[in-house]
């Protein structure tokens, strides 16, 4: 490998105006039940019991989604994500919102940009393992359109009514971080007026057994920057955000989408770069475009699966770059891993700790590994918080960055 | 409102399209298709090791990716990207499938590793050195529409050029019944917005509101039928023959993007 060379930094961007927002998890469904969990310290993690699979690990898995059908006027889109993905498009009106923009933009001007990480590759799973003589699928999941990485994407366009730009981004855990960079380019140039952006994964045997053959899956609740820590833990979520330029009225004390950062580590497919240059770049791009310094960091919502050197690592980066006041905290103990639905779902929260002023601790975890500077946080707290962060490194070395806060004079 | 990007390098494998050279002179209509289906191209960025068992997706997409750089003189290093699959390595999603139903606990990391959507995208910034963002995506039949538009905002907003890398590969096993794809078909492009003395070509684009495809289809779609990235052709077939030309490409169910091909030695 040859040496790499630092991309240049960007220049600031308009902020972009967050019209609605929602978040489904094991933690409940919505921002409600999202925010109670996280005040009470209640880990939506339980023992896997998904699909018998007999790998010995917790799971955060989003309960009903089995008895939930689709209304039948979807019942073509049938599958464990699409539920998932209804089931989150419901809530925090979301719908509503998202009616509204397409009445008031048009259908065309109303883009989708999703991420996933797997998809509706579950479904695709439960066909090979009920595979008809001749290996055919079975009749009932004989539906093209679930056996694509754009599934859920096609579904939440269509299921929404939009018939413009739609768009699946999968770059593993960093997808639905990415899909607000995304959505700010598609606004910037007009080429949309408004962005349904988010992501949805759900739980699924190649992710079950893929980390468990990497050996990164923890046969205890997951416990984030602990020193003791035994691995991650795979959950799954729904979440989705309503951008709009910025040019509208919005409401009272409303976080914006103030900048991004996206980077490649050009290291290894599962591991992260061991100095964490990725990860730096992506937090310099991110604070760079919103013309913020590291300093004015109040909260930082972490990766922090507690794989051994994903928290090694982003600690590091953490101590080193942010002052001694900035709160930083893993919610993976509540949620687990929700890998594409990572950053969507994390976003989710960043957005509730502004408007709550709660900065969630770290669950689980009892102590703090060596690498951690004063910045990561076992305990929740309450704080002013203006400016915040959210992470999400991917497998594959996809970095992103979303810097989150009240709105900043124009560029 | 229309935009300009300028093409800077063109790259494209596919098995009866075996590199731009000659496959620029079979669109051109100056040479036969071979008639037996090429081999893959070998992943040279990769490791020894790692090469025989690269998926194909990886090895088609690593060799359009490189050739499309080296024709932009560019530097990897220095070139974010956008790798735009439908359906992704369907020979590793058929195995990892397969494995699942029968010995689930015999999923092997390798396999998992080059499950991912973004298997090719993160091979190709690990082998280059490239820490500039990737993005990898699908859009079922508007994946080549939706990874180009996305490419020319890239370029846009930040003013750099972007390599666009667009593959599909053959469909196998039971999937193949739900996600055909025939033979393997790759293609690269490097965009810029400002003009290089190594410009081969212009593009106007922008968005529009269509009802179907009105396009007909490529002249030599024959050479790249059932591959599941077979609607890129008209643009390569485009720039092949530098004949002005304004193509489309479906965004979604009522969206295009339309672009406007032009010779670069045209717009002196």
């Amino acid at each position: 490998m040859s040496e790499a060379v630092d991309p240049p930094v960007p220049g600031r961007i308009a902020p972009v105006r967050i019209g609605a927002y929602t978040a489904s998890s094991a933690l409940g469904r919505g921002r409600k039940a999202t925010l109670e969990a996280l005040r009470a310290r209640r880990s939506g993690l339980t023992r896997n019991d998904f699909l018998e699979t007999p790998i010995v690990t917790w799971i955060g898995r989003v309960a009903g989604i089995e008895s939930e059908p689709l209304p039948a006027h979807l019942a073509q889109w049938e599958c464990r994500n699409n539920r998932l993905a209804w089931l989150g498009l419901t809530q925090d009106g979301f719908l509503e919102a998202v009616n509204a923009a397409r009445e008031r933009y048009g259908p065309t001007r109303v883009a989708v940009v999703l991420g996933t990480s797997t998809s509706s590759i579950g479904a695709t799973e439960e066909a090979y393992r009920r595979l008809e003589p001749g290996g055919k699928f079975p009749p009932d999941l004989r539906r093209p359109a679930v056996h694509t990485p754009h599934a859920t994407g096609a579904f939440v366009q269509h299921a929404l009514g939009l018939t413009g730009i739609g768009v699946t981004t999968a770059t593993a855990c960093s997808s639905s971080a990415k899909v607000f960079a995304q959505a700010e380019r598609l606004l910037r140039l007009g080429l949309a007026d408004a962005a349904v952006v988010g992501g949805v994964d759900t739980l699924c045997g190649s992710v079950l057994f893929g980390f468990n053959s990497l050996e990164l899956v923890s046969p205890e609740p997951c416990r984030p920057f602990d020193p003791a820590r035994r691995g991650i833990n795979l959950g799954e979520a729904a979440g989705f955000a309503l951008l709009e330029r910025g040019d509208g009225a919005s409401p009272q004390g409303q976080a914006w989408l103030l900048g991004y950062g996206e980077s490649s580590d050009a290291h290894h497919m599962s591991a992260p770069h061991p100095e964490g240059l990725g990860a730096r770049l992506a937090l310099r791009g991110a604070l760079a475009r919103g013309g913020v310094q590291p300093a004015r960091i109040d909260y930082i919502n972490l990766h922090g699966t507690a794989s051994q050197k994903n928290d090694e690592v982003e600690a590091r980066v953490v101590a080193e770059l942010f002052p001694a006041r900035t709160l930083a905290s893993s919610t993976k103990g509540w949620t687990g891993h929700t890998l594409g639905a990572a950053g969507i779902l994390e976003a989710v929260i960043t957005l509730l700790a502004l408007e709550s002023g709660l900065a969630p601790g770290t669950l689980n975890s009892t102590a703090l590994d060596s690498a951690c500077g004063p910045q990561i946080r076992l305990e929740n707290a309450q704080a002013d918080l203006a400016f915040a962060l959210s992470l999400s490194f991917g497998f594959g070395g996809s970095n992103c960055v979303l810097l989150f806060g009240p709105r900043q004079a124009e560029p | 409102m229309t935009r300009i990007a300028w093409v800077e390098g063109i790259a494209l494998w596919g098995s009866h399209l075996p590199g731009w050279a000659l496959a620029r002179a079979i669109l051109r209509g100056e040479a036969p298709a071979p008639e037996a289906s090429a081999q893959r191209p070998a992943p040279v960025l990769l490791p020894a090791n790692e090469r025989r068992r690269a998926p194909d997706s990886v090895a088609i997409a690593l060799e359009v990716a490189a050739k499309a750089c080296a024709g932009a003189g560019c530097d990897p290093k220095s070139l974010a990207s956008i790798f735009a699959s439908t359906q992704g390595d369907l020979a590793v999603t058929d195995t990892m499938c397969a494995t699942l139903a029968q010995t689930p606990a015999l999923v092997s990391p390798i396999k998992f590793h080059n499950s991912v959507h973004n298997a090719a995208a993160g091979y190709w910034t690990i082998a280059t050195g490239c820490m500039a963002p990737y993005t990898a995506l699908s859009a079922r039949s508007c994946t080549f529409g939706e990874g180009l538009l996305e490419a020319l905002a890239q370029a846009e907003c930040d003013a750099s050029p972007v390599l666009y890398v667009a593959y599909d590969i053959q469909a196998c096993g039971p999937l193949a019944s739900m996600a055909p794809s025939q033979g393997m078909l790759a293609a690269a492009l490097v965009l810029a917005t400002r003009r290089s003395p190594r410009s081969q070509a212009l593009l106007r684009w922008d968005v529009r509101e269509q009802d179907s495809p009105g396009d007909p289809p490529a002249r030599r779609a024959a050479l790249v039928a059932g591959n599941a990235m077979a609607g890129c052709l008209p643009l390569f077939e485009a720039l092949a023959c530098v004949a002005h030309d304004v193509l489309t490409f479906p965004l979604g169910p009522r969206l295009m993007l339309e672009l406007g091909v032009e010779a670069a030695d045209a717009t002196r």
